[in-house]
């Protein structure tokens, strides 16, 4: 169950170029943090850190440390593949698997992991999609294909099919930039419903959002194109949105650039 | 002042003169009379003079009709059109015609005797006889060059494109694509060094051998092009899943890209199957039937064409044989191809409601 995130000098690279550099926050456990920041600032890179999702880039490396609860992700012997089941990932845009159905779509991380009971499934599979608020679109039509639906329902599909794995985290990357306002609604909604059993990171351009959503707020910015970003601050969202401390976050937040 | 002359160059309507539907079938049949009364008038007798005549005729005259009643941008436009058909006619025409005369030829002995009895005792200058034996042999040369080369090609696509990184993936991308461009009578000889290495005697599985090797520079090709249109947010999202890579790949990657693979398969097979150097040198060919590709001289369609061609001295009777062969070769390459459409559209990604 939710899992403190502590991370402490990180530094990401594509290759030989340094996208983030030297960051370090503290994510409590059953709570929303929203990252926000310019185009190419590093918030989705940092965000791939945190479950390695980063070195699947060819070229991808990380230093640094981070600590889930007490232990170091990127620590000698750590397996990748463990790392993503305890920290799960809903991507910007809806990717559910076209040749899976509704069910096999929320189903696919049990069973390619290949650990589940049978007679579990179809529990799991309700459980997750009453998770992702979903169930009564489509309990009539479990055994469609997953790409039939709208943007927003696929985008659903898609956090039923993360938190069916029973993650300990759940990282989102501007899940809502691809959807219409109303869908936007349906998974801030849900968004608050799941921090009470996940910890939540969620990066959003929109301002908005980060204020209705998250309890804590990360800033992050770049010196000039070409320099690697760097986290500015993080506070309570309150905080950040009312008084931040830094001059360049109130800068951003009021829309003088980015 | 440039708006009002921008303003006075547009046309009063925005409907302007069109050329009739009947239009461009109109020109095309005066194209071709016109072709075919100055090749009568001139004395010119082959057909590929009147058509190309009629085909110059048809792009000229398109293009001076339209500019005259629609304007110079709508000719052009009707030129390029016209271009594209001159050309789709140019390439469907020999097409055609071969499929034609090879059914007309072929259908004279082409009957179930022919399809289940073999050469054995019937000369190539009698009539009788049929390419059970050839069938046989090329069913089984060809299905055993499939069991190892498409395998091996998939196997060797997959790891060139979730795999490969630097030095070796680029040596395997250039050795497929020197093997691409190998003759297949080459492939043939370099099994065969090996077969008077080793002291060996013609049988149907060298032959499957050379045409494995002719098979997997071609199955590789087509099965990257498939691996790499799966799109990567669908690795990503298994992989963030925690599912391991291979998994990702023999569970994600491959059923969605599986329909296409298979189709380039076939399409190698069809390939293959019309072989007939490598098959020649290493199958030898063989009248009766020999159905232990392990041992022994066998018979293979192509082979069979060629041989009832080369050695029946002028006998309409082996001709006969060898067209009928040829539209049973052609036949099963083209029940091949529909098999291949059938699969990819059965495992193509579902997007329905
Ligand atoms: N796959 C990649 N290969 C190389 N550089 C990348 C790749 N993805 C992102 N980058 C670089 O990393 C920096 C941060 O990008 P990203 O994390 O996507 O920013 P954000 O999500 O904040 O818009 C940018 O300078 C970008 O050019
Ligand atoms: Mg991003």
């Amino acid at each position: 169950m939710a899992k403190r995130i502590d991370v402490s000098g990180l530094t990401a690279y594509y290759g030989s170029h340094k996208a983030i550099d030297d960051i370090s926050m503290t994510v409590e456990p059953r709570s929303v943090t929203a990252f926000i920041g310019p185009s190419g600032c590093g918030k989705s890179t940092f965000l791939r850190t945190l479950n390695r999702m980063h070195e699947v880039t060819p070229g991808g490396r990380v230093e640094g440390k981070v600590l889930l609860d007490d232990e170091d992700l990127y620590g000698a012997g750590v397996d990748p593949v463990s790392v993503r089941r305890e920290v799960g990932m809903v991507f910007q845009r809806p990717n559910p698997f076209p040749t899976m159905s509704i069910f096999d779509n929320v189903a696919a991380g049990l069973r390619l992991n290949g650990n589940y009971r049978k007679s579990e499934l179809n529990d799991i599979v309700e459980k997750s999609l009453r998770g992702a608020n979903l169930w009564n679109e489509v309990k009539d039509r479990l055994n469609k294909p997953g790409s039939g639906l709208s943007g927003g329902q696929q985008q659903r599909l898609c956090i039923a099919r993360a938190i069916a794995v029973e993650p300990d985290v759940l990282l989102m990357d501007e899940p809502c930039s691809a959807l219409d306002p109303i869908s936007t609604l349906a998974i801030e909604d849900l968004i608050g419903e799941l921090k009470e059993r996940f910890t939540i990171v969620i990066v959003t351009h929109n301002m908005q959002q980060a204020a209705r959503v998250s309890d804590r707020t990360a800033f992050f910015n770049l010196a000039a194109v070409g320099q690697p970003g760097k986290l500015v601050e993080i506070d309570d969202t309150e905080r950040i949105f009312s008084n931040p401390s830094v001059q360049a976050t109130e800068d951003y937040i009021s829309g003088r650039f980015g | 002042m440039s708006h009002a002359a921008i303003a006075d160059k547009r046309p009063g309507s925005l409907r302007g003169a069109r050329l009739p539907q009947w239009g461009p079938y109109a020109i095309a049949a005066g194209s071709v009379a016109a072709g075919l009364g100055i090749s009568a008038g001139a004395g010119l007798h082959s057909s590929i003079q009147w058509a190309l005549i009629a085909a110059v005729l048809y792009v000229l005259g398109t293009y001076g009709i339209a500019a005259r009643v629609e304007g110079r941008r709508q000719a052009k436009d009707r030129v390029a059109t016209s271009f594209v058909w001159v050309a789709f006619l140019l390439a469907v025409i020999p097409l055609a015609s071969l499929v034609w005369a090879t059914v007309k030829r072929g259908v004279k002995v082409l009957d179930g005797y022919f399809l289940t009895h073999s050469m054995g005792v019937v000369a190539d200058s009698e009539p009788g006889g049929g390419i059970y034996h050839a069938i046989l042999g090329s069913l089984e040369q060809v299905g055993l060059a499939t069991l190892i080369g498409a395998p091996i090609g998939v196997l060797t696509a997959i790891y060139l494109v979730e795999y490969g990184r630097g030095r070796l993936a680029k040596a395997v991308t250039f050795f497929v694509d020197v093997m691409t461009g190998i003759p297949s009578i080459v492939a043939g000889l370099f099994i065969l060094s090996i077969m008077l290495m080793l002291k060996m005697q013609p049988f149907g599985f060298a032959g499957s051998l050379a045409l494995a090797i002719l098979m997997m520079p071609v199955v590789v090709r087509s099965t990257e092009e498939m691996l790499k249109l799966v799109p990567n947010e669908l690795r990503e999202a298994s992989l963030a899943l925690g599912v391991p890579k291979w998994r990702t790949i023999l569970k994600v990657v491959l059923p969605t890209s599986i329909g296409g693979i298979t189709t380039g398969v076939m399409l190698a097979i069809a390939r293959i199957a019309g072989e007939t150097a490598p098959v020649l040198l290493l199958v030898f060919g063989n009248p009766f039937i020999n159905s232990n590709p392990f041992e022994g001289a066998q018979a293979s369609l192509p082979l069979y064409i060629y041989q009832q061609y080369s050695q029946s001295a002028g006998s309409t009777y082996a001709y006969d044989r060898a067209w009928a062969a040829s539209l049973t070769l052609i036949a099963f390459v083209m029940i091949l191809n529909l098999l291949a459409r059938g699969i990819a559209r059965w495992k193509a990604p579902k997007t329905g409601r």
